[in-house]
């Protein structure tokens, strides 16, 4: 993910928080927001995730104009391809999601984001390992660390993500 | 509001339910905000004539942001320094999850006092669905 600029936003923290059902009244009300120790509106613990929001090349988010993988008149609102020889020796498999699903995340706050704040994100590749599944197959484990600074530069959150994708033995059919 | 180093003691815990019976509708606003409009949390007939899991289910996501409500209500707004899960199980809709958080040590570090905590959140039939930690500031 890399974010240019990534608003700190009053009405986007009450949103949220509602999403995550939080009835905290330091995201509604900035009257009462200021009379806490935190002096104002800050962002909830897993806020930064909605930096997706800002990042023009997200992948799940349906793009203006483009197909989207998700269901229409069909279960699937993409036209299928003609499939190549590869797919149809069998030698190549078509995914069936939208990609790996979410492993672990981690968050260290330097600060806590507060409206106002224009944060910034970069991300970098961190640790692959593998891990023999359950059901047999690899999962293959990737962990990304984005970093979140502030309109001064300064660091605010770190976060690290892994994702996990299975990927079947090469021997299998 | 905020947690005292000195009333707190190794072994005590902190829980709540944090959502009941979990609605498609709350995973979409999930969706809305977070910007992850991924069909297999909102697309019923995408997920499972597609992606052929048995229903939606919520992003791991959503229920980490459940269980940090859990997290800041206890220790405080402001008051996290940091804070992982690890996903273990999915949740679908129709689950009711209790979140936990275990105080595992309270000592000094950087010159300020701070709680280490167990985070444990488990749905209706028990199953962990999310298990991490967190540590916070406290006076």
């Amino acid at each position: 993910m890399a974010v240019g600029k990534f608003p700190i936003e009053y009405s986007h923290i009450m949103m949220f928080a509602r999403s995550v059902g939080d009835a905290n009244n330091i995201y509604y009300d900035q009257d009462y927001a200021a009379s806490t120790e935190p002096g104002g509106v800050i962002a909830p613990p897993t806020f930064v995730q909605a930096s997706a929001q800002f990042d023009p090349d997200y992948f799940l988010r349906p793009k203006i104009g483009q197909e989207w993988f998700g269901s229409a008149k069909g279960p699937t609102g993409i036209t299928p391809k003609p499939k190549s020889d590869a797919e149809k020796s069998g030698e190549k498999k078509e995914s069936g999601s939208g990609g790996g699903l979410h492993a672990e995340q981690h968050y260290v706050y330097h600060r806590h984001p507060k409206v106002g704040d224009v944060l910034n994100a970069t991300t970098k590749s961190g640790k692959t390992w593998e891990k023999q599944g359950r059901r047999g197959g690899n999962l293959v484990f990737s962990e990304s660390i984005t970093e979140y600074r502030d309109q001064n530069g300064e660091l605010v959150v770190t976060a690290t993500g892994v994702g996990v994708r299975t990927e079947r033995p090469a021997t299998s059919a | 509001m905020a947690l005292k180093a000195n009333e707190l003691n190794v072994g005590d815990v902190h829980e709540e339910e944090v959502v009941r019976n979990l609605t498609r509708t709350q995973i979409v606003q999930y969706a809305g905000t977070s910007g992850d409009y991924n069909p297999l949390h909102t697309d019923e007939i995408y997920t499972t004539e597609i992606a052929k899991y048995p229903s939606v289910f919520a992003h791991g996501m959503l229920t980490m942001g459940m269980t940090g409500k859990m997290l800041t209500n206890y220790v405080g707004d402001g008051r996290l320094k940091s804070f992982g899960v690890r996903f273990t199980s999915q949740v679908f809709p129709g689950a009711t999850l209790t979140a936990r958080a275990t105080v595992t040590a309270v000592r000094d570090e950087d010159g300020e006092k701070v709680v280490d905590l167990d985070v444990s959140t488990i749905d209706e039939d028990g199953t962990e669905v999310v298990k991490g930690n967190a540590t916070a500031r406290v006076d």
